[in-house]
């Protein structure tokens, strides 16, 4: 690939935006099918209770009620549909509960029953309808009550998962994973330096603005159509097939935009619902999630206990650090523990140990959200380092220069690192105004953390190219466009086939019409689809190389593109052009012209260092941020709008986590489910953030892109923590940093015991 | 039992929306946002939270931007009525939406109706406002994706004398 590029590495606009800036861009919630009715879910007011008796009887009996269901009308699962189910993170039987409760209710605002009926005044009215007796039982609210011995357990078959030794008896711990090299107890009894603290991380919310919308309709010869705005059609695809037993070429998913995922659109829970009506209603439904419902029950990001020890010797060398996590990934098992086992990975110290647990409480499920597990473990991580560099009265950015990983070292899980950018980050940072000018005023302060990520493992994308008589391109995709996924296609194709951009058109498709890819998640897309459409374009140059030899009478061989002209040897007169291929193709020269690429790849590690100055009022508590700045290695930037764009909305998505938004429980109760008081940033809380990319290209990539989207998330509580301590003399362990809590640690640490907060 | 939904008077009204006069029949309780969407099927209006919190439903009603989901249907009756869908003439986008299409403030597109709306009726109010100025003026339209850097930017964009 060439150091010139036209379109890689220019900021084009998404080719949506003007479709969404008018208001004609369809989502979940804007199907309107003519017979649709309205479904409306009928909840557990409960989060943890038996079902002693469940009736929909009176709800059926209310004029214009279609259809109800429950449990009971699941049907029962097969061995393909076992396979299928238990190929994702959460496994079919756990998933089956996120779309219904069973016997037992298991968190506050579970699905019990669900009713369709032909306006959604009748629909909630049949809801209030459907009869429902609990039995309710004791919650478990936290994750170390979960954890005692003597816990009531919520699930009596949950065995933890552990590559070690098979428990003999069921717990409420769902996983537990360790990973460790050298020997952290050995180090830390002959440090100079040790330091230990636990952090604790609370729950939170996607926030995406659109919560869960789906439209389905089922046809008597059993195929059904469902639209939704789902982040991965193949996965929505996989999951309802495997819980309601369908053969997947029946089901068609329909990618519809999505309202923001983070995640939190994985499960498709809502689509399973929609199907079964359909098909004992015979007509199509509709149903869309309350937002209160969606903050009570849809899925929340893991809260976290993380307990840091580290040792160094007094010149700063980090000799060994432990991490234990614990998260609460309520009531149904899921995966959180491997982001966790990422959170050393930017140091190198000989002796190091991560410890996770996914631990199931009364509370909705923890679902993947951007960068799961992982900002949890930095929080803490990355607050600890900071201390330990205050305590060795080291410079923070000099502490992190001396023990950060380069190309060779090994990561924790035992990945060599190839060709990585975090000295580039850090010797960047080193220079840049943002680190170098100093901040002057009274109750301010300024933070620096670290983040790594890496992307999921051994995921798939693929993509089909027609090209058309007109020399013109479609690129057909099954991929959901998340984050700009159709314009980035568009640039690649476009520089690849070297024809005009406004000549390359990009189709999210169906699950019917597109090829595989699995879900836009774990900042996989890019990095995937590149690798996926590199390969489908050099297949239609190759096609049109041999179909130009052909025509110039010439070995295939020697044709050269370039520039719209296939040339042969010297001189005009072995030449011919893109279009004259295009338009002989079909009847002449073979058929048309076209290609798939398919490409199944794990993720390059990505570094990121944050940089942030903040204020504090000390009459409010109140945190002022004044300046944030990300530094990031993006291996290449395709088109550096949007990945600003990218990092912006992380990082104020991080400021949330960090300053104010909470999911307040009382006993497995949500106490604020409404975005008045879950309050998340807006536009009068926040700068501008800077962005500087780094580029060192990842060497698995034909284009050197590195993932983006999630990482810039994981720095951003401890960048603001450690800001904080630095403006107020107190370290904060426990998020959020509210106002209250900063109030009160400034009221009651005077200047010498603030030190040790 | 009370009367089942369904069976309640529906009231007439009669509103302009996007210029265009509607005679409709409209539920008492029905709020704006509902009769935009499921009556009218103007679905570029979009609901986030339903309560007023999030601005994804802002509509200009008579001038001034409200939340359509917390204004009742019979409440507009003689009113006009401008929605996304209204904005751009003939296919050309109007400068508010070029802006932020030009500037990458559109990322998911959820919150972006509402807000480009939101946007015009504070510069009809206040032509030139500061970053600070902007900043409140849109502080009651949530966005998840973006942080708001270029959406004030694409704001401020059009803002200069």
């Amino acid at each position: 690939m060439s150091n010139s590029t036209k379109y890689i590495g220019k900021s084009v606009p998404r080719v949506e935006a003007a479709d969404k800036a008018t208001g004609r861009a369809l989502y979940g919630a804007d199907i309107h099918l003519p017979g649709m009715l309205y479904a409306q879910v009928v909840r557990s007011p409960h989060p943890h209770a038996r079902i002693k008796s469940l009736d929909t009887g009176p709800a059926l009996a209310i004029e214009g009620v279609k259809a109800a269901v429950t449990a009971r009308d699941l049907p029962a699962l097969t061995d393909i549909g076992r396979a299928l189910g238990n190929e994702g993170a959460m496994g079919l039987e756990w998933f089956r509960r996120l779309v219904l409760a069973h016997d037992k209710v298991l968190f506050e605002g579970q699905a019990v029953a669900v009713v369709a009926a032909t306006t959604p005044e009748i629909a909630d009215a049949a809801a209030g309808a459907v009869a429902v007796e609990y039995e309710t039982l004791p919650v478990i609210g936290d994750v170390l009550e979960a954890m005692r011995d003597d816990a009531p357990l919520l699930h009596e078959d949950l065995y933890t998962a552990t590559l070690g030794e098979k428990p003999t008896r069921p717990s409420n711990i769902a996983a537990h994973q360790e990973v460790a090299r050298g020997d952290v107890e050995k180090a830390f009894a002959e440090a100079d330096f040790v330091l230990e603290t636990t952090y604790k991380i609370q729950r939170v919310s996607h926030g995406y603005l659109e919560t869960q919308a789906a439209v389905a309709r089922a046809e008597p010869d059993g195929r059904v159509t469902v639209w939704t705005s789902t982040q991965g059609i193949f996965n929505a695809q996989r999951q309802i097939c495997a819980a309601l037993s369908l053969t997947q070429s029946l089901l068609t998913v329909v990618p519809m935009e999505v309202g923001g995922g983070f995640g939190g659109k994985t499960y498709a829970a809502v689509e399973c619902l929609c199907i079964m009506l359909s098909r004992k209603a015979g007509r199509p439904v509709k149903l869309v999630v309350d937002k209160s419902d969606a903050l009570r029950a849809a899925g929340a990001g893991a809260g976290a206990y993380a307990t840091v020890k580290a040792s160094a010797t007094k010149e700063g060398r980090l000799t060994a650090c432990s991490l234990q996590l614990v998260y609460d990934i309520g009531a149904l098992p899921n995966s959180h523990a491997p982001g966790g086992m990422r959170s050393l990975g930017p140091y190198k110290a000989d002796n190091l140990k991560i410890e996770a647990r996914n631990v199931v409480t009364n509370k909705l499920a923890a679902l993947m959200y951007r960068a799961p597990g992982s900002t949890q473990g930095n929080f803490a991580v990355e607050s600890h380092m900071d201390a330990m560099a205050l305590g060795l009265g080291i410079d923070p950015l000099t502490f992190r220069m001396i023990n950060a990983v380069e190309e060779g070292d090994d990561d924790l899980l035992g990945t060599t690192f190839g060709p990585i950018g975090l000295k580039e980050v850090l010797n960047r940072v080193a220079r840049h105004p943002t680190w170098t000018k100093p901040l002057r005023g009274r109750n301010r302060g300024r933070g620096l953390a670290l983040g790594y990520y890496t992307g999921l493992v051994n995921t798939n994308s693929s993509v089909l190219l027609h090209v058309h008589r007109d020399g013109s391109v479609t690129v057909v995709t099954g991929h959901v466009d998340l984050t700009g996924t159709r314009t980035a296609l568009r640039q690649i194709v476009a520089e690849e086939l070297q024809v005009p951009l406004e000549n390359v058109t990009v189709q999210s498709k169906d699950t019917s019409s597109a090829p595989y890819s699995d879900h836009t998640v774990g900042s996989r897309t890019l990095y995937t689809f590149s690798l996926a459409v590199h390969s489908a374009c050099g297949e239609v140059l190759a096609q049109m190389k041999e179909r130009a030899a052909g025509r110039l009478g010439v070995d295939p061989g020697t044709v050269r593109y370039s520039e719209g002209m296939f040339r042969a040897g010297r001189g005009k007169s072995k030449s011919i052009s893109w279009q004259e291929i295009t338009r002989l193709s079909v009847r002449q020269l073979g058929g048309p012209i076209t290609a798939m690429g398919s490409a199944t790849s794990n993720h390059p590690p990505c570094f990121a260092a944050h940089i942030t100055d903040v204020e504090v009022d000390p009459e409010t508590g109140k945190t002022r941020i004044l300046r944030y700045t990300s530094f990031q290695d993006v291996g290449r930037a395709l088109n550096p709008g949007l990945i600003e764009g990218q990092v912006q909305g992380a990082v104020v998505q991080g400021m949330g986590w960090a300053l104010g938004e909470e999911l307040m429980y009382d006993q497995g109760h949500l106490q604020n489910p409404n975005l008045f008081d879950y309050r998340m940033r807006t536009a009068s809380d926040v700068p501008f953030i800077d962005n500087v990319l780094i580029e060192v290209p990842a060497p698995q990539n034909p284009y050197g892109f590195r993932s983006v989207a999630e990482l810039p998330i994981v720095p951003v509580p401890a960048a603001l923590a450690n800001a904080l301590f630095r403006a107020t003399g107190a370290r904060f362990n426990n998020l959020p940093m509210t106002p209250e809590k900063i109030f009160w640690a400034l009221r009651e640490g005077s200047p010498s015991s603030r030190r040790r907060l | 039992m009370g009367k089942t939904p369904g069976t309640i008077k529906k009231t007439s009204i009669a509103v302009t929306i996007n210029g265009e006069s509607h005679e409709l029949e409209v539920k008492p309780w029905q709020t704006l946002l509902d009769m935009l969407r499921e009556v009218l099927h103007l679905t570029g209006t979009k609901e986030g939270c339903g309560d007023g919190n999030c601005g994804a439903c802002t509509v200009i009603l008579d001038g001034r931007e409200v939340n359509s989901c917390l204004v009742l249907a019979p409440e507009v009756d003689g009113s006009e009525i401008l929605t996304i869908e209204g904005l751009s003439v003939q296919g050309v986008l109007d400068p508010i939406q070029r802006a932020f299409v030009d500037h990458g403030a559109i990322q998911c597109g959820f919150c972006s109706p509402g807000l480009i709306l939101t946007t015009r009726a504070f510069l009809a109010e206040n032509p030139h406002p500061t970053e600070p100025e902007i900043r409140v003026a849109i502080a009651g339209n949530l966005c998840r994706c973006t942080g708001y850097d270029k959406i004030v930017r694409a704001i401020m964009s059009l803002a200069r004398p």
